[in-house]
């Protein structure tokens, strides 16, 4: 076991427009190896009251990312005097990705609502495009769902059914991808604010040959 | 109004014992000699004019513009020396475009203001720059809507309804007053503008001029630009014939 060896892009991310803002979702399993170094981790950061960030790829370079962008729209905001919106936020993470991409191993979404544009979403793979979608998704748990997506998926759907897409989404890939597991965690953005949300195991839908979760022999 | 700061007004990093910094008054003068600036806000819009004084015959029309475009929605006009001038526009460009990409929107017009007010204060603060001997009068169109600022050599800048600067400015300024700017329209404001700058044009101590008009507003699709040929032409048509009625008048007054 190398405690020390790169926590890989080994993860789920996703975020899509619905209709009155965006919801954003992941796994929670973060990796070493085989290892599982954090079952429950929080995969999406705040970056402003209005948009948050999907990370993928080196937390450590995630991390740094999303600091320097949440401290540069801080000042932003001050100086603007009004919220930032999802598009200047998408390009400030665009900038540093970019500018940075030999250094980095960051994919990450971008999604917030603002009043000029409504839900956003921004995806910002390696190396650093800027590329504005009605859904992106991220991670090695991603190539699962590419098809999945490009046929479920359907513009201006209520704030239940996004988010039902979502987790069915995340729960499609932890069924397949080993690096990804865990809970799915969501997050909706739209004009009243921002809201978590929380889908441990047991509330996941199951699929194909997948064992229902319940009391197993060693708990009796 | 003028005075002489003796011993104090040798360089900007001089205060005068009644807290004055005289050569940032001395660069004030260089924009109260030079063309009659004006720039109004009107309900849908901004319009810059200039009094654009010819110096010599041999000028080609239209060269030594004086209404600069800084980006897409937004312009300046500037007053004083031409070269500083250019300097302060080159680096509302700049800022501009800078915002742009790092921001990935246009620069709203506040802080586009306050960019370039911050770098002509900046030259006033060391003895080894001279202030810049020029004041600008910005104007453009961002989600807030059509905005009108002006920095002074001193870097001070504030927002305006309207405003005036150079040799004509104290007429200018009356007659802006006079004008209901909520209730106008930018085209009924061209007309404006151009009756104002002919009629503070002093025939007798300044020769020929030409009249540089530029708008930002609903009709130009909130885009800086100059005024179209034809209306330009008619707002001059309109604003001579204004002022030959007020010559007629003034004529038959003397009698």
């Amino acid at each position: 076991m190398d405690a020390h060896g790169p926590h890989g892009p080994y993860t789920t991310i996703m975020a899509v427009e619905y209709n009155g803002g965006v919801i954003l979702g992941a796994d929670s399993r973060t990796t070493t190896g085989v290892y599982v170094a954090n079952r429950a981790s929080d995969k999406i950061t705040q970056l402003t009251d209005n948009v948050y960030l999907c990370r993928s790829g080196s937390a450590a370079d995630t991390q740094v990312v999303s600091d320097y962008v949440r401290y540069f729209l801080n000042q932003h905001t001050i100086q603007l005097g009004r919220e930032a919106t999802v598009k200047t936020a998408a390009t400030l993470v665009k900038e540093l990705a970019y500018q940075n991409k030999s250094f980095l191993q960051a994919g990450m979404i971008v999604a917030g609502w603002d009043k000029y544009d409504g839900g956003s979403v921004y995806a910002v793979p390696l190396g650093g495009t800027l590329l504005r979608l009605p859904f992106a998704t991220g991670g090695s748990g991603s190539s699962y769902l590419y098809g999945f997506l490009d046929q479920a998926w359907r513009p201006h759907m209520s704030k239940d059914e996004a988010e039902r897409f979502v987790v069915k989404s995340i729960a499609l890939a932890i069924a397949r991808d080993g690096a990804s597991g865990g809970v799915v965690r969501t997050v909706t953005v739209n004009e009243h604010g921002a809201e978590r949300n929380f889908f441990a195991g047991d509330k996941l839908p199951l699929f194909h040959e997948e064992i229902p979760p319940g009391r197993n022999s060693l708990l009796a | 109004m003028s005075s002489i700061g003796t011993g104090y007004d040798l360089s900007v990093t001089t205060f005068s014992p009644d807290g004055r910094v005289f050569q940032i008054e001395y660069a004030t003068k260089a924009v109260d000699n030079s063309g009659t600036v004006v720039g109004i806000k009107c309900k849908d819009g901004v319009v810059l004019g200039v009094e654009k004084l010819i110096p010599s015959k041999m000028l080609l029309e239209g060269s030594n513009r004086r209404i600069h475009a800084v980006h897409k929605h937004a312009g300046m006009a500037v007053a004083g020396l031409a070269a500083d001038g250019r300097q302060i526009v080159a680096r509302a460009r700049s800022e501009a475009s800078q915002y742009l990409s790092f921001y990935g929107e246009d620069i709203p017009i506040k802080e586009l203001c306050d960019r370039v007010a911050r770098y002509v204060h900046l030259c006033t603060l060391y003895w080894w720059l001279r202030p810049f001997g020029s004041a600008t009068i910005l104007g453009g169109y961002d989600r807030d809507g059509p905005q009108l600022y002006m920095i002074e050599p001193s870097g001070v800048a504030y927002r305006y309804f309207g405003a005036a600067i150079g040799k004509g400015r104290q007429a200018a300024k009356t007659a802006i007053e006079k004008l209901k700017l909520s209730e106008m329209t930018c085209r009924e404001g061209i007309l404006a503008v151009a009756k104002i700058i002919y009629e503070v044009h002093d025939e007798a101590k300044d020769k020929a001029f030409e009249l540089e008009l530029s708008w930002v507003c609903d009709e130009s699709n909130k885009q800086h630009q100059r005024v179209p040929a034809d209306l330009l032409e008619e707002a001059k048509a309109a604003a001579k014939a204004a002022k030959d009625a007020l010559d007629e008048d003034e004529g038959m007054d003397a009698d």
